[in-house]
């Protein structure tokens, strides 16, 4: 029998529970991911030509901030869904202190560095005219 | 009828590593595999170590990894192993020697998510009484007989043998879900960190190795909601 909890009873005291987080947080991301990627892919492989996005494609569709805010969920949020749960990997089955240390690091690392990128990549795009070439825009 | 039985063997005291065994034992179909094994024991080879106390599946000594899954030895028939059958001591545990593993470890989680009635209000004076539909509600973790045999089909402690493991969460359900009971917030928050519930990634391995059929995975993830969402209500 599964008892659904009334939510009045004892819970434990929140505020420094990352892991508790940490695994609510898996539960919400992995659900706005599986939907966001699936629009993303659906543009991206199904309504347009995948010859068609171009330069111009991408610079046509970050003259709409709707696609930038959308990338860039998509990008934080596929980051941080991801490099959790290779933090847990590493948790889980590297036992050495060392190891553990240089591989939470690095993952650690990559994280910030591909946020960074991308962030700034989104927030800074202005299309280059010159650069825009021959017209395959969206339909 | 006759069978093979395959055994890991290990004596720390004379070999350098575990090594395999093979004895050819007569058989009745009904008999259980803990009478092959003291068939061997008695008969062939006396120096097999092994773990049996009750031999009828209420004390939990004798679970042991039989064809690739926990089972207790006593409750398993040998009409149903086929005619070879594969016996090592479980995963995720110290092998002392042959069949018998180090549970201290195994108790000691045991007792670190406090398996005992706690209170905070004044002893009533008469017994603490309590509904049939409230005693409903934690009774598959009371039939836990701490064999072990979830804990030690876990993947999450082969991987991580810190970890607090099934069989703890199923006890501490026991008492988080009693309405008698007042330390569910305590145990909540105990169960709460890196090395409680949230090892758990539902493999299912633990609810197929019980003997007593307690739906393991199902238990740790009442408690999993509990923590998110708030626990019973108390008394």
């Amino acid at each position: 029998m599964l008892r659904i909890s009334t939510g009045r009873g004892p819970r434990p005291a929140m505020g420094s529970n990352f892991e508790t987080f940490s695994w609510y947080y898996f539960r919400v991301s992995g659900a706005v991911l599986l939907i966001m990627v699936l629009v993303h892919l659906f543009i991206m492989h199904v309504s347009n030509d995948v010859s068609c996005t171009t330069y111009a494609f991408v610079a046509a569709r970050y003259s709409n901030i709707f696609w930038r805010v959308f990338d860039w969920l998509l990008l934080t949020l596929a980051l941080t869904h991801g490099m959790n749960g290779l933090r847990i990997f590493i948790d889980d089955y590297v036992r050495k202190p060392g190891a553990r240390m240089w591989l939470m690091s690095i993952a650690a690392l990559l994280l910030l560095v591909f946020f960074m990128l991308g962030t700034i990549t989104l927030i800074t795009f202005q299309p280059v005219t010159s650069a825009l070439g021959a017209q395959c825009l969206p339909r | 009828m006759n069978i093979l039985v395959r055994i890991k063997r290990y004596d720390p005291e004379r070999d350098a590593k575990p090594y395999w065994d093979e004895f050819r034992v007569d058989v009745e179909p009904i008999d259980r595999l803990l009478d092959t094994l003291n068939t061997i024991k008695w008969t062939m080879d006396g120096t097999l170590t092994y773990r049996r106390s009750c031999a009828h599946g209420v004390c939990g000594s004798d679970a042991m990894r039989i064809n690739g899954r926990n089972r207790l030895a006593c409750k398993v028939l040998m009409r149903d192993v086929g005619k070879k059958v594969t016996i090592e001591p479980m995963l995720g545990y110290s092998v002392i020697k042959d069949l018998v593993i180090d549970m201290d470890r195994f108790f000691d989680k045991y007792r670190s998510i406090k398996p005992y009635l706690i209170t905070h209000d004044n002893e009533p004076g008469t017994e603490r009484l309590q509904s049939p539909e409230q005693r409903a509600i934690y009774d598959e973790g009371t039939k836990c007989i701490l064999c072990g045999a979830c804990t030690g089909s876990c993947p999450s402690i082969w991987g991580n043998p810190d970890w607090v493991g099934p069989a703890s969460i199923v006890n501490a359900h026991r008492f988080i879900f009693d309405s008698r009971d007042q330390g569910g917030a305590e145990r909540l928050n105990l169960l709460s960190n890196k090395d409680g519930v949230w090892r758990c990634r539902t493999i299912f391995n633990c609810a197929d190795a019980c003997p007593r059929n307690i739906p393991v995975t199902d238990l740790i993830e009442q408690v999993k909601r509990a923590i998110v969402y708030g626990g019973p209500e108390e008394a």
